[in-house]
């Protein structure tokens, strides 16, 4: 599924080896430009790759006289020779000089804005073509030299040929993420109703491109305040997106991760939760869990963490919602399956994306934190032994396996006797040994939860050194009064 | 990472929610200097929590994370002639197809043979351009609507719809789907000036491309459209061809053509 998308969407034609390579410099660049809260990215279509390959050789840039030489030959002629034209133009606008030297150039984009209004089809998609070239710039005054287009491109969403949607959706999906100057042009116009009146297309490749424009418009900066509150909750969006995240034989995985980020950032926003659990976010989200992971057991897993990522982090925020603990019934999310689900995804992450870790036990730490029951599920599944494996991982990784080893002890001694004895103690007393102090200062926790209600613990801990253990972070400031609780908890018991 | 075996059948059992074990606290747990506290945690967008996860998203976005696949081809059929009559346009794949048919024939006016490029404009446009009885209401009430989807605003004459449309909405002031109607009555005030400002817009344009409003006749000899029948719909059925030849602004293509 999604090589097939990737196969539209510009195919690298080059080695796996060098792909690892770029790969790792895009990453290093992506985090910097993530620290600097400038993450942005823009997708470019390109569908005729294959001639451009067989020729061997790509386009020549265009000088001035050229560009206008193809402007002109695209006016007038056989259509079959405008056509001709523009498609020079779109491969000579491949390169950024060529860009530059049209967007310079008086009257070349009202010359292509009446092209792209034509009514010719094969000059209109062409005309797009280059507009959706432009719009993939990373110069700001390229990009923004399309935005006597963007009215047009906004109208034809509701005009019936998918090709050209989809192209309109990237071209209008690259120029949201260009600057708040463009937003503030694009949102007058109506770009949210027409986002709206378009998710009901029924074709696969436009609810792609859909998906990814809003993500955009919603990864904004100014959208918590601008544009969620406002247009976003106020339309028919949100249920036209949990829609399309429902499992079952419709769900595309290309779509559903589009408007999987979707919600991800209005949900992160935290601007109306209480809206989306309304509509029944946490049990769709719930349900499409259990799909990833039953998609992981039948190895149609390729990918699957780009979806799993997202819906991941949309179920961990709503479970912070107040409502969750009020509300009953649907809305909430109580079926054990989920932690099974999260646990199989777990094991998946472990194997395909260690990175993804934290996030998945960030949602269990949600799980079970308010929720007997679900603690009750990780005892009766036998799954505190699989959290154990993941101890070793990562400082952050250990900080939160504790914290979820101790969301199940602190509900009182029958949960304890149920972590005692058992594997859990051997492997307390090894983080005692780790140097980070959070992790260590919540080993302490968990160790003061079963001390209390587990009191035989004391004598076996006694025994496995465990007083000379807690010594080595006798003189660490953070530490310093738990340790020494500790001990006397120890003595005395 | 193992999984207990009886994980897998639990996943495809039924929903079901576990009994909890009975939660029993003791104040001590909480008192100093320990601190543990059992609660759902949020992190807010742009917290580092999140940035592992948001750079594999634009890695992906960025087309680096994917393999090699092949461009699949578009799928090519028996060449076909388009089926509206006088239409010689010939294709092989539907794509194609489907974008020619609903720019040329779809959403097309059946007066006057403009095509728009979706209903919601070819219904505005009958409305303003061939019907009278709007015409009657339009000077008693304000029934210019706002052509941006989602603006309920209405105006009493199409001049003050495109001062919002501009002002409001920062449309172009020459969008090419709202230009001003043709009067078609001599008699009527303002018709001079109408014809006259039609006539520069569209010379302007007729030297970039065929837009799809272009009256390039200048003498459209029609009566006013008194009398005209409302009772049926005037948008051409997509089924349905006409006999009386190609739409307006088509020019007959030699590519691809078969004689006809």
């Amino acid at each position: 599924m999604w090589s097939r998308r990737q196969g539209r969407l510009r195919p690298v034609v080059c080695g796996v080896e060098e792909l690892r390579r770029r790969g790792r410099e895009r990453e290093a660049v992506l985090r910097k430009a993530r620290r600097e809260q400038q993450l942005v990215s823009k997708r470019l279509l390109r569908d005729d790759a294959p001639e451009e390959a067989g020729e061997g050789c790509v386009s020549a840039i265009l000088g001035e006289t050229e560009v206008q030489q193809l402007l002109r030959q695209a006016q007038r002629g056989t259509e079959e020779k405008r056509e001709r034209a523009l498609v020079s133009l779109r491969r000579g606008l491949q390169h950024p000089e060529t860009q530059q030297t049209f967007i310079r150039l008086e009257g070349s984009m009202r010359t292509l804005v009446g092209l792209l209004t034509s009514n010719q089809a094969l000059l209109q998609l062409e005309a797009a073509r280059c507009l959706h070239e432009l719009s993939h710039s990373e110069q700001s005054t390229v990009a923004e030299a399309c935005l006597p287009a963007t009215s047009y491109l906004l109208t034809y969403l509701s005009s019936h040929s998918s090709d050209f949607i989809e192209l309109c959706l990237y071209t209008l999906g690259n120029l949201i993420v260009e600057s708040e100057a463009v937003r503030r042009q694009l949102l007058p116009q109506g770009i949210v109703p027409a986002l709206a009146a378009c998710i009901q297309s029924p074709h696969v490749a436009v609810l792609e491109a859909l998906g990814f424009a809003l993500s955009q418009l919603l990864q904004a900066k100014e959208a918590p305040e601008t544009i969620i509150p406002s247009s976003i909750l106020a339309s028919t969006l949100p249920q036209h997106m949990l829609q399309l995240l429902q499992p079952g034989p419709k769900l595309n995985p290309g779509v559903a991760v589009e408007f999987a980020w979707c919600l991800h950032y209005i949900i992160c926003s935290q601007v109306s939760n209480s809206l989306l659990i309304a509509h029944g976010a946490l049990s769709t989200l719930g349900l499409l869990l259990l799909d990833l992971a039953e998609a992981v057991q039948r190895s149609e897993d390729a990918g699957l963490e780009l979806l799993a990522c997202p819906v991941l982090r949309c179920v961990s925020n709503l479970l912070t919602e107040a409502e969750v603990e009020t509300v009953g019934g649907q809305m909430q999310l109580r079926d054990e399956r989920v932690v099974a689900a999260l646990f199989i995804l777990l094991q998946f992450f472990f194997q395909k994306q260690p990175s993804l870790l934290p996030e998945g036990l960030w949602l269990l730490n949600n799980l079970t934190a308010n929720s007997p029951s679900f603690c009750t599920s990780l005892l009766s599944l036998d799954l505190i032994e699989p959290l154990l494996q993941l101890l070793p991982l990562s400082n952050v990784v250990s900080v939160m396996v504790l914290t979820v080893l101790c969301n199940v002890a602190e509900k009182g001694p029958a949960y304890c006797q149920r972590l005692w004895p058992g594997p859990l103690l051997p492997a307390l007393l090894q983080t005692l040994f780790f140097s980070d102090t959070e992790v260590v200062g919540q080993s302490l926790e968990l160790l003061h939860l079963l001390f209390l209600y587990q009191p035989e613990a004391v004598q076996v801990f006694l025994q496995q050194s465990g007083l000379q253990a807690l010594e080595r972070h006798q003189e660490e400031a953070q530490l310093q009064d738990r340790v020494y609780a500790l001990q006397q908890a120890a003595l005395q018991g | 990472m193992q999984l207990p075996p009886a994980l897998h059948a639990r996943l495809a059992a039924g929903p079901g929610t576990a009994e909890p074990l009975p939660v029993a606290r003791d104040p001590a747990a909480e008192a100093a200097p320990f601190r543990f506290a059992a609660r759902p945690v949020r992190f807010p967008r742009e917290h580092e929590f999140f940035e592992d996860g948001d750079v594999q998203r634009h890695l992906y976005l960025q087309d680096v994370l994917l393999q090699v696949a092949d461009v699949p081809e578009k799928p090519r059929v028996p060449a076909f002639t388009c089926q509206v009559a006088g239409c010689c346009q010939v294709f092989d794949a539907l794509d194609d197809y489907e974008h020619h048919y609903h720019t040329l024939h779809g959403n097309v006016c059946s007066f006057c043979k403009r095509a728009f490029p979706s209903g919601h404009l070819l219904d505005a446009h009958i409305l303003e351009w061939h019907d009278s009885l709007f015409q009657i209401l339009s000077e008693r009430q304000d029934m210019y609507q706002c052509l941006v989807e989602g603006c309920t605003e209405k105006f009493k004459t199409s001049r003050d719809r495109k001062d919002h449309m501009v002002r409001m909405h920062l449309y172009p002031v020459d969008f090419r789907f709202d230009k001003p109607k043709k009067s078609r009555s001599p008699a009527s005030p303002g018709a001079g000036t109408q014809a006259s400002a039609d006539v520069q817009g569209n010379s302007g344009e007729r030297s970039e491309g065929d837009a799809m409003e272009i009256c390039t006749e200048p003498a459209v000899a029609s009566p006013a459209p008194v009398g005209e029948r409302r009772t049926y719909s005037h948008r051409i059925p997509s089924t349905v061809c006409f006999g009386q030849g190609a739409t307006r602004g088509f020019k007959s293509s030699k590519k691809k053509t078969k004689q006809c």
